[in-house]
């Protein structure tokens, strides 16, 4: 199967080696992985600045870029779901040659290449960042909302497969870290407040490294970790499920 | 203000507002527990959810059959188009009784329409008589939650308000003290009142009777210790059948509080012997609202507060900085559709996280609902004006794989060097946090040499 690797604009820029652990992970697992050089960003900044206008033209460009491939995989769930819920309002049609084939990168080794063992270590305490695109739009684990539903998560079944993983519980495991995108900026005060708290109960659960779905929330979470000295360290889920973190 | 500038006053007192944070966390909690307990609950929103939806599809004649029961039942309904007529139809009807003290349990409709201030201006004396509204009346304050209306009020300062107001003495902070000196104050209002003013919970069509739920049993008194007895509802409020009561009763109170059901859930059904029960319809903007296809599921709300409680910005920035009747994620989608001007700053005063949505007992879509506000918005030539002219170039960088790189480019060599030539976004961001360290390489650089 041909994956076409969708990098988000931020990764590419400051996180390469998140994108290149999705990289060796996705080849890993015998996946045929292509990065088209034409690619740009979904266009969920200026969707949610309320500019859909200028959001098509970046989903128009993603869609002639990606329409190709049989499955688009991605190393974050927010430009995903992005893709997914955004693309048919924003450019309508044109979208279906992507929606149903674009997946998040954890739902894609479970529910495509159904992956059941990996080839990585940790033998650090860990701590799920469950970034809230992921959760509650895309559905890649039950969100704490909705009790009454089976449990299940597809970011924790994965780390589970790492050998020594050992996971911590957070008192709030799915809160909003408070990144938001622009919200981080236009409302500064309330979004550092959320990670404040975020960062608080990553430690009072003795956590040492935090994982996600998405380097944006652990973006804001690792630069106010870092100007706190709080000393956490922050990794995006590919990473772990595909290194030796000792 | 707006609401960033408005929430920061409360953020800066951070053990307030994590107290505050705390408390409605704690609510949520209880929801969450209440809710795991109804295997159904899903079920039970979806049901909720159809219901509301077909009851706005048919609103039109629903409320004409609810008019027409309950005349049979020997109510009085009256049409308000918009606040200031529904407040001229109150004062009209007691000042026919010339009723100078009236009691009043909580309503957000009037206080979307100013009633007291209203009433207050032509002599009359309204009292308040849910607590938490009572105490917030006190301090000359607007309710900062709708189900808790003083929940920014520590113990403390409420102690203070009844001190100043009630002569209660000056260290008396204990919760059940505080309690009792307010309910024996209020006893002596309950009985001293000429009428009674309650909101209304469900408006049910097939039988003519209105339901209100409450946790005090202060509507039922005010409604039944006075001879007159007026209710005041949104054209929203209406339900088809008797039936379909219980699916919202079971949804309203475990989403509010986690109880699974109000302490008083009153029925009623036709005036008492020898009073007069109005009832006073208010569109107030709804039928508006209700011609908007993207908004009008907000329509369906039962005022459960449930958004508001797991909201992480309501919980630290407090009610009183949405700065609009109804606060919250439901607030934030309410409130622009009637003056999308003062309120244009609500709908990002949101991370998007989803949680309002899916705590909601009727399934109103409203992270969805606020994304499509801010678009709304911007059409309308409102928000951020420097904002929507840097996305435009966004877009077009973002569209041309050229621009796109050379901006790239442009951004990792401005962030390794001087901080004052940075823009002032990146300048926002820097007083709090740090940037992540600028790679040597892009992704993209690295992939090409993987590749080889």
């Amino acid at each position: 199967m041909r994956v076409g690797l969708f990098i988000p604009c931020y990764v590419d820029q400051f996180f390469p080696s998140a994108g290149m652990a999705t990289v060796e992970l996705l080849e890993n697992h015998g996946c045929d992985v292509a990065f088209p050089e034409a690619q740009t960003c979904c266009g969920q900044p200026m969707a949610n600045a309320g500019c859909s206008g200028d959001a098509a033209a970046a989903a128009r460009h993603f869609v002639d870029t990606f329409s190709g491939y049989d499955y688009v995989v991605s190393p974050s769930g927010s430009c995903v779901a992005m893709v997914k819920h955004q693309y048919p309002k924003i450019v309508g049609n044109a979208a279906s040659s992507v929606v149903s084939k674009t997946y998040e990168i954890c739902e894609f080794l479970l529910d495509v290449v159904k992956v059941t063992q990996l080839q990585a270590s940790c033998s650090k305490l860990v701590a799920i960042q469950m970034a809230c695109h992921g959760t509650r739009e895309l559905r890649l684990a039950t969100g704490s909302e909705r009790p009454a539903l089976p449990t299940f998560s597809k970011p924790r079944q994965l780390l589970e497969m790492v050998d020594g993983m050992q996971l911590v519980e957070l008192q709030r495991p799915d809160e909003c870290c408070g990144f938001g995108g622009l919200f981080s900026i236009d409302e500064v005060d309330v979004s550092c407040a959320m990670g404040d708290d975020k960062l608080s109960d990553f430690q009072q659960a003795r956590a040492e490294l935090v994982v996600s779905t998405d380097m944006s929330c652990l973006m804001h979470l690792g630069g106010l970790s870092s100007r706190q000295d709080r000393g956490l360290k922050f990794a995006h889920i590919a990473e772990v499920l595909n290194g030796d973190w000792a | 203000m707006k609401h960033p500038e408005a929430a920061a006053g409360f953020v800066a007192d951070s053990a307030k507002s994590s107290w505050h944070d705390q408390a409605l966390w704690g609510v949520r909690t209880k929801r969450d527990a209440a809710v795991s307990a109804i295997p159904e609950w899903e079920e039970l929103r979806e049901q909720g959810a159809r219901i509301k939806a077909w009851s706005l599809a048919h609103l039109d004649d629903l409320l004409v059959q609810f008019e027409a029961q309950c005349q049979q039942n020997g109510i009085v309904v009256h049409w308000a188009a918009d606040g200031p007529e529904h407040n001229r139809i109150v004062h009209g009807i007691l000042a026919k009784h010339r009723v100078k003290k009236l009691v009043k349990s909580k309503s957000m409709l009037t206080e979307e329409c100013g009633l007291n201030e209203h009433l207050e201006a032509q002599g009359m004396e309204v009292i308040d008589t849910d607590l938490g509204e009572r105490i917030v009346q006190l301090r000359h304050e607007p309710p900062s939650h709708i189900v808790l209306p003083a929940i920014h009020l520590q113990k403390e300062e409420i102690a203070e308000t009844f001190h100043k107001t009630m002569g209660t003495p000056a260290d008396m902070t204990d919760e059940t003290e505080l309690t009792r000196a307010a309910r024996k104050d209020l006893r002596e209002r309950f009985l001293q009142a000429e009428a009674g003013v309650t909101g209304v919970n469900f408006a049910v069509a097939d039988k003519g009777i209105v339901v209100v739920c409450t946790n005090e049993g202060n509507a039922d008194l005010g409604a039944g210790l006075p001879r007159l007895h007026i209710a005041c509802m949104g054209i929203e409020k209406i339900i088809p059948k008797f039936d379909h009561l219980s699916v919202f009763t079971r949804l309203l109170a475990r989403s509010a509080t986690g109880q699974p059901i109000t302490v008083y859930t009153s029925h009623f059904h036709k005036p008492k012997p020898g009073g007069e029960m109005h009832v006073v319809i208010v569109d107030n903007g709804r039928s508006a609202l209700l011609g908007r296809k993207d908004f009008r599921r907000s329509l369906g709300c039962i005022r459960c507060g449930a958004c508001m409680n797991t909201c992480p910005i309501y919980r630290r920035s407090g009610g009183h900085s949405y700065m609009a009747t109804v606060p919250g994620p439901i607030g934030s989608t309410l409130a622009p559709s009637k003056d999308p001007k003062t309120h244009d700053s609500l709908p990002f005063a949101s991370t998007l996280c989803g949680s309002c949505t899916d705590v909601c007992p009727v399934k109103i879509d409203l992270h969805q609902q606020l994304l499509a506000w801010r678009g709304e918005l911007v059409k309308m030539g409102y928000g951020d004006r420097k904002k929507i002219r840097s996305m435009k170039l966004a877009g077009k960088v973002l569209s041309s794989p050229t621009l796109y790189k050379l901006a790239g480019i442009g951004a990792r060599i401005a962030l390794r060097g001087p901080r004052f030539v940075l823009p002032s976004e990146a300048k926002k961001w820097l007083t709090n946090r740090d940037l992540p360290p600028v790679p040597a390489e892009s992704f993209r650089a690295r992939y090409r040499r993987h590749q080889k």
